[in-house]
């Protein structure tokens, strides 16, 4: 009986043999073309460093004004603009400014990025259910699977560095914007869309003026939750040697310091609250019209 | 024939996986219930013939469910047919290409919505202009077109408003304008004002009726209300699972029911105020009695036949000549409401 007491397993040469076949497939394969990828990354490299670069060569007081002005242009709330700005004194006066400022320009580069291929993803996917389909596990899979676990293989492609760290934030963050630009197109009403028909719109006339529209406030939610991932993305970054203020939580855990390790994840979270009350009120202004306030 | 807008021939519509197969069957006599029941299809429309008459407002009336929706949908092809033709001023709407299809939603039919269908993103003044853009009319040109037709619905000054802002009657003005707008003669209105509270709807027939008599445009217009469907239909065509029961004059409807299904429809109307004097005469000379226009209605000339020496009066045209005569009999014979033949069976779903 002895066949159920252990479970039925290839031999140990056997899988040995079968994950160095992988191991060696990939590593031919990184020999191959990594350089080829790495390269068709560098663009986004470029514009990484040099955003990066810009927003660090700013003078504070400007990042200040500007992190206030962007704030009332979101939100059009003094409360948060103020916040907002105070936030950011105190990352400074505790002497985390060159950190997050880094953290902010991988995340706001990762968030484009985002958006630039989660819209029309989710759009596709609203449009076939053969998409929605193929996606759907793609998204879960993506949004599942340990850090750790694709941090392997993109190292190994890309190894250390900016690049890989904006992939791997990518595609931990990609997800939600995905699934709530094809909800909301999903979501908006028939009427609307049978009106569009019935005059005579086109595909186009239909996707622009009448399905992305009623679907921004989803949009948008999706797009504060890309950013929300993101930024949870920051420590684990800074482990394959991303800057920023995950770099001093890493030591603060192999060192115990407290204090650091406090300072820091408070300013993450700092960050985290200002995009979220910035983006989630201006979602809400966006769908204000729809409620019969007479202005 | 110049006058016919639009024409519906043998047209079926069924709902589900395989309807080329159902509608043999359904042609074979099956029941819409027993279609469903045995082969899980939906019968929405069943060997519809109508013809549309240009330039007056064609009415299609029927319960829940009889798939009024789905034949007004079939006008501008938002559903596809199973089988049939539609033709429209010579051109056959299930031949036409996407392109084609596009050009005639643009120019030649428009359509106003039961629940309105109002784009909730966009101001009443976007909302109007929407089918002119959509044609690619230039901005400027839209915009003062939206304010004429704003105003011709009486809501001049709403422009910068958002539909959630206005009340049901006022969206649906913006509704009726957006259809006038892009200059379409045939105009397809799906229970238009069937959300509306009775005044507002009375009020929304008027201004109907005032525009068709400026417009004369093509109107269909869909409607479960017997009231509303007497009040501005020129024609009604009445639908009972899928298929027209009976078509015409709406006088002749009243007075000469074909089926039981109609006689329930028409129980609860006030004949005397609906019925013409005309659908009821005896045509030939003279008689000696008071004269009345062949449209009034019997309740208005009831109390002068009864005080009429001989019960009988005199029907005359337009120009005040002689056509016919009526007696106080047929005026009572007309009001009385037709009987229902078989009790049992007043129930329709
Ligand atoms: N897309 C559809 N799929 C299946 N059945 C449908 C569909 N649309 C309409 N029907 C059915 O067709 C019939 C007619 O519907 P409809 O035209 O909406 O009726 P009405 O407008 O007169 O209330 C109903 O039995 C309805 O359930
Ligand atoms: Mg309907």
């Amino acid at each position: 009986m002895s066949f159920f007491d252990k479970f039925p397993s290839m031999s140990r040469d056997e899988l040995l043999d079968f994950k160095k076949n992988v191991d060696s497939g990939f590593s031919e394969f990184t020999g191959e073309y990594g350089e080829a990828i790495e390269a068709f990354f560098d663009p986004l490299l470029w514009f990484l460093v040099w955003f990066e670069k810009l927003l660090l060569s700013t003078p504070w007081p400007i990042i200040l004004f500007i992190v206030g002005a962007l704030a009332w242009a979101g939100s059009r709330s003094i409360k948060i603009v103020i916040g907002a700005i105070l936030a950011f004194v105190a990352i400074g006066y505790f002497g985390m400014w060159v950190d997050t400022i880094s953290t902010l320009a991988i995340v706001s580069v990762a968030t484009l990025i985002c958006i630039a291929i989660g819209i029309p993803m989710g759009i596709l996917m609203a449009r076939s259910k053969y998409a929605q389909a193929l996606v759907t596990p793609l998204l879960d899979i993506m949004q599942t699977i340990p850090a750790f676990v694709y941090l392997i293989p993109v190292v190994m492609l890309l190894g250390i560095g900016k690049v890989p760290g904006l992939i791997a934030v990518c595609i931990y963050a990609l997800p939600p914007i995905v699934r709530l630009t094809n909800l909301g197109i999903r979501l908006v009403s028939k009427e609307a869309l049978e009106a569009a028909d019935a005059f005579g719109a086109s595909y186009r006339q239909r996707l622009f003026g009448v399905q992305i529209p009623l679907a921004l406030p989803n949009i948008f939610a999706g797009i504060n939750q890309t950013i929300m991932m993101a930024l949870s993305m920051v420590v684990i970054t800074s482990m394959i040697g991303v800057a920023g203020l995950g770099v001093p939580v890493l030591r603060s855990i192999s060192n115990q310091y407290l204090a650091l390790g406090l300072l820091n994840g408070l300013a993450i979270v700092a960050l985290a609250i200002i995009f979220d009350r910035v983006t989630q009120e201006y979602g809400k202004r966006l769908q204000k019209h729809r409620y019969g306030d007479h202005s | 024939m110049s006058d016919i807008a639009i024409s519906i021939k043998g047209l079926y519509k069924i709902f589900g996986k395989h309807p080329e197969k159902a509608v043999q069957y359904v042609k074979d006599g099956m029941s819409k219930a027993d279609l469903l029941e045995k082969h899980n299809h939906v019968l929405g429309l069943k060997n519809i013939n109508i013809d549309i008459p240009a330039h007056k407002i064609s009415v299609i009336m029927g319960l829940s469910g009889s798939g009024k929706s789905t034949l007004i949908r079939h006008i501008n092809r938002l559903i596809e047919p199973t089988k049939g033709s539609i033709n429209a001023y010579g051109e056959d709407v299930l031949l036409m290409s996407k392109d084609e299809l596009r050009e005639f939603r643009r120019h030649k039919a428009s359509m106003v919505f039961q629940k309105f269908g109002l784009h909730v993103h966009k101001t009443v003044a976007e909302n109007v202009a929407y089918g002119l853009v959509i044609q690619g009319t230039s901005l400027d040109q839209a915009k003062s077109d939206s304010h004429k037709w704003l105003e011709r619905v009486g809501l001049d000054g709403f422009e910068d408003y958002y539909p959630a802002q206005l009340s049901g009657g006022m969206q649906q003005r913006v509704g009726l304008a957006r259809a006038l707008a892009t200059d379409a003669d045939i105009l397809l209105m799906d229970e238009a004002f069937s959300a509306l509270d009775p005044l507002i709807k009375a009020d929304m027939q008027d201004i109907l009726l005032g525009l068709q008599k400026e417009l004369n445009k093509t109107i269909v217009f869909i409607t479960h209300d017997l009231d509303e469907a007497l009040r501005i239909g020129d024609s009604i065509a009445i639908l009972r699972d899928g298929e027209v029961i009976q078509q015409g004059d709406p006088q002749a409807i009243i007075l000469k029911p074909e089926d039981d299904y109609i006689v329930d429809f028409i129980q609860d109307i006030n004949r005397g105020r609906i019925i013409r004097i005309k659908s009821i005469m005896n045509k030939g000379n003279s008689v000696d009695g008071p004269s009345f226009h062949q449209n009034d209605v019997l309740e208005d000339v009831l109390p002068g036949v009864v005080a009429s020496s001989n019960h009988i009066a005199n029907v005359t045209n337009d120009n005040g000549d002689i056509i016919g005569s009526i007696e106080l009999k047929e005026i009572a014979n007309a009001i009385a409401k037709p009987a229902v033949e078989n009790n049992t069976n007043t129930n329709y779903k």
